[in-house]
């Protein structure tokens, strides 16, 4: 076989695969969405679960997500961001930086379920919180940390020295620079970087299924101690525990929305992407 | 001095606005810088922290284990049977291992055809398409992963294959394989693009094909990237849980086949947390697959330091 | 010397100019410093022995230079001399690359005293409060027109918004930017235009109320009508702020400065008036400089 023909077999191959990675992503979104959407009634939407007879929502599952996620968020950002400050600022290479970068990375590579069983003995057992959306939300916290502080610090080393020196060279102190300078310069890739950790958030269930635990409060509450089944954990507990006869109509449903909530998380990164594109080119 | 002042706005005076601003200006400032930098090394400090505390506290109740168990009997055991004080770990960790095999089989060969793709064939608009694509399959929860696993491949399987359930590790390696699609397929993309240049129009001047090049210039100087790209695929299918539970049928023995019930470190972990009493033997069995996990997750990630250390020397070499 | 004759902000110049030629004709060749050719003028800055490298490769070597106050001193040479490397050293903007080591002394006026900005103990922030900077590409902050300009007063503790208000209009009106910008000092500094951006920068600079001023290149990235009005503005500037500009235009250096410095491969080769350096130079490889037989 000539060299020719090898090439034009190997390119051939390689695009195929390609499409059949496009495939298997439009098979996964295709099936759920339309096994799913017909699920998705408003009823479904604003109605509780019910762990014994058919006919439930996932109205509490929709609010504890979101009470989670936002909780999570919370604490994550403003220490995830601070490192991030502090890797791209101030540390100087070194022993400490090094630590600071491998526990980082080595964060990031501890499984979620492992998460899950040390936020189960940290924060439900050692600090008797028991299944809440506190401790729910701290150890996705955690688990989200190293992600946000890549992104932060990627982010404000994404910002031109330009603008550090102009600043410092009004006299503007370090910190001050970092506040009013370099960080609303790198807000467009933050507010990326954010969104990506909440769109992870949404989805992870290991880490809160022993932490925030498998059943949600009777009544509407903000309280943070209280537990909170969100929907990932909810699409994974009704086929687990399968004791309902329309378990596979509430997979079917969660799994779409969770979808579409995942959906709506990507356009929003791709609209902030966008306009940090357009800032950037206008400030040419 | 007003009369010299005149027609002339612009001048700052002495007196007024001028005077005012500059001798606040020229006034002592606190300084909270010190607070601000202390707390962003002390966020720095909280991962070091966390990690710390999460090697201390899964391995304090590993450890509790072990003063009942001996640790070889746990690792090479090969019966989990709590019930009767036999806490055998290996039909999990074969089962993980398995799993994460498979779905390298699968998810390598294709991923690394779908990186060339990205970084060397795709017209513009098609990145357009595939970008997002990838993205999109990164972002997809592991337990929608699970169900259109469970409702879609494992009856595929069954139907195919003849077995009773078509439950087992061929579907767990087949999700497996589709969920590290994203992650191969970015950094193993990143090591292609991070040739240079001139090494791939070196030999393309030779006169070789477009593909021989690719072949036996581009993928060799890109290795250690793509072996990295392999590495961090490993650790994400190894610790993935829920997607592989919901597929795996969930028997834990060491399975007899690919496509018979079986489970793995962090399948059997999820199933039994919440329902063993803590302190118990069997529940402190579960921190030690826990950390068994963990060890394996930051040898892997010891790994890919060593492969990246190895990279940038290559890229240094080769200019 | 009394407190009041000290200030940069007051109006009448501690040692009276005579007045120089209107920028706005240029064809004159103005040599703006050609009345003070032969007179001394106070000097707001002495540069003493002032070498910087930068790791082993050197920037500038033993430096002795004086900046006459209120009035522009131009540094003129040929790419990778160490004009920028100099500038910088003056307010220890140096210091933000890596490995940088400075020796020698920048002694500047600061509360009726010359101090010597390298001496231990000084204050970052209070140094670079006397000595602004403008950097070669306008580089606003991604905020209001009005936040880019309040900036260093806002830092410094101002809060009282119609303060900041009038400091605001002040800067603009000396920058020469207020007629421009007074509709819409809420719009975002990007949409300015390069000049707009670059003279915004200086307005910046000047809402700190400096003493001095630095300037690098301030027109290479500008069209020629933006450079005139800053060029101009210099002109005005002068007569209250001790501006150092680096230029690669000897056209420029002729028209808005009063002294002008020639640096090759790191030293200082003559400073002198403007006039004498463009007509009648000492040094030969000045007179080749300033010729266009350099190199
Ligand atoms: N940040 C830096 N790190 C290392 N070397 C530098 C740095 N900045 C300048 N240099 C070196 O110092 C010398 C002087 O550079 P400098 O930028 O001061 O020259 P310049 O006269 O401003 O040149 P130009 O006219 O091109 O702006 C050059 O050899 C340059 O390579
Ligand atoms: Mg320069």
């Amino acid at each position: 076989m000539s060299a020719k023909r090898i090439d034009q077999i190997a390119r051939w191959t390689v695009t195929a695969a390609a499409g059949l990675i496009l495939l298997v992503l439009g098979y996964i979104l295709g099936s759920v969405l339309i096994n799913g959407l017909p699920v998705l009634s408003w009823h479904f939407l604003t109605s509780r679960s019910s762990n014994l007879e058919p006919g439930g929502g996932i109205s509490m599952q929709i609010f504890n997500t979101i009470y989670i996620v936002t909780l999570s968020m919370l604490i994550a950002v403003p220490i995830g961001l601070g490192a991030g400050v502090y890797l791209a600022e101030y540390a100087r290479p070194g022993r400490l930086t090094s630590l600071i970068r491998l526990a980082t990375e080595s964060l990031a590579s501890v499984p979620s379920i492992v998460f899950g069983l040390f936020g189960m003995i940290v924060f439900a057992n050692a600090a008797g919180l028991g299944f809440s959306r506190l401790g729910g939300a701290a150890t996705l916290a955690i688990l989200n940390l190293p992600l946000i502080v890549r992104v932060s610090e990627e982010a404000i080393r994404a910002v031109p020295a330009d603008l550090r020196h102009a600043s410092l060279a009004l006299g503007a102190t370090k910190e001050q620079t970092i506040f009013s300078a370099v960080l609303p310069a790198a807000v467009g890739r933050l507010a990326t970087g954010v969104t990506l950790a909440a769109g992870r958030a949404l989805g992870e269930s290991a880490v809160l299924i022993a932490t925030a635990g498998m059943s949600s409060p009777r009544y509407l509450t903000f309280d943070p101690l209280a537990s909170g089944e969100t929907l990932a954990v909810h699409l994974w507990a009704v086929n687990a525990e399968n004791s309902l006869s329309d378990a596979a109509r509430i997979a079917n449903g969660t799994a779409a929305f969770l979808i579409l909530a995942m959906l709506a998380v990507s356009l929003g990164i791709g609209w902030f992407a966008r306009r940090l594109d357009r800032r950037l080119a206008g400030q040419g | 001095m007003s009369a010299l002042n005149t027609g002339r706005t612009a001048v700052p005076t002495q007196t007024g606005v001028g005077a005012a601003v500059r001798t606040r200006l020229r006034g002592r400032r606190r300084d909270t810088g010190a607070i601000w930098r202390g707390l962003f090394f002390a966020s720095a400090i909280f991962l070091v922290i966390s990690i710390a505390a999460i090697l201390v506290m899964v391995g304090r109740q590993a450890a509790a284990l072990f003063t009942q168990v001996r640790p070889l009997a746990f690792l090479f055991g090969r019966v989990w049977a709590p019930e009767h004080g036999l806490y055998g770990a290996l039909p999990f960790l074969v089962g993980s291992l398995a799993a994460t095999g498979l779905a390298l089989l699968i998810g390598v060969p294709l991923g690394l055809a779908g990186a060339i793709y990205l970084a060397k064939l795709a017209t513009p608009r098609a990145q357009r398409v595939m970008r997002p694509a990838i993205e999109l399959l990164a972002g997809i929860p592991s337990v929608v992963y699970g169900w259109v696993g469970l409702t879609a491949l494992v009856p595929f399987i069954r139907r195919h294959s003849g077995h009773v359930t078509g439950f087992g590790l061929l579907a767990a390696g087949v999700v497996l394989a589709v969920m590290v699609l994203p992650t191969f397929i970015s950094l193993a993309e990143d090591a292609l693009r991070a040739v240079p240049q001139d090494i791939e129009h070196g030999s393309l001047a030779l006169g070789t094909t477009r593909w021989q090049t690719i072949a036996h210039v581009l993928i060799p100087a890109a290795w250690p990237g793509i072996a990295a790209a392999g590495i961090l695929s490993m650790a994400r299918a190894i610790g993935e849980t829920m997607a592989v539970q919901m597929v795996l049928g969930n028997s834990p023995v060491i399975p007899a086949g690919l496509i018979v019930p079986a489970s793995t470190l962090t399948s059997e972990i999820v199933l039994e947390m919440g329902s063993t009493p803590q302190g118990s033997p069997a529940n402190n069995a579960l921190f030690a697959m826990g950390l068994l996990l963990l060890l394996i997750s930051l040898g892997l990630i010891i790994a890919v330091r060593a492969t990246r250390k190895e990279a940038t020397a290559g890229v240094r070499q080769a200019h | 010397m009394t407190a009041e004759a000290m200030s940069p902000l007051k109006i009448v110049p501690m040692v009276p100019k005579v007045v120089s030629p209107a920028p706005e004709a240029p064809e004159m060749a103005t040599l703006a410093g050609q009345a003070e050719t032969d007179r001394e003028v106070e000097p707001a800055v002495r540069v003493r022995g002032l070498t910087v490298a930068y790791g082993s490769t050197p920037g500038i070597k033993s430096i002795d230079l004086d900046l006459p106050e209120r009035s522009v001193t131009a540094l003129i040479g040929p790419s990778g001399c160490g004009k920028s490397t100099f500038l910088r050293a003056l307010n220890r903007m140096n210091e933000l690359f890596q490995g940088v080591a400075t020796a020698g002394e920048v002694l500047v006026r600061w509360d009726g005293q010359f101090q010597n900005i390298y001496a231990p103990g000084v204050d970052l922030v209070e140094l670079r409060k006397r000595v602004g900077m403008v950097f070669q590409r306008p580089n606003p902050f991604p905020k209001s027109i009005f936040e880019n300009v309040v900036y260093g007063p806002r830092h410094h503790g101002v809060s009282n918004r119609a303060l900041l208000a009038e400091a605001a209009e002040e800067a603009l009106h000396q920058a020469a930017l207020w007629d421009e910008v007074k509709d819409k000092l809420n719009a975002p500094a990007a949409a300015l235009s390069g000049g707009q951006q670059q003279r915004l920068c200086i307005a910046r600079a000047l809402a700190v109320r400096p003493d001095v001023i630095l300037m690098d290149e301030p027109t290479a990235s500008l069209d020629p009508i933006s450079t005139g009005k800053i060029e101009d503005l210099l002109g005005k500037l002068s007569k209250d702020y001790t501006i150092v500009i680096v230029t690669h235009n000897l056209q420029q250096a002729a028209r808005v400065s009063h002294k002008t410095a020639f640096f090759l491969n790191g030293e200082l080769i003559e400073a002198a008036p403007t006039l004498q350096m463009m007509t009648n130079p000492r040094d030969r490889r000045t007179e080749n400089y300033v010729t266009g037989r350099f190199g």
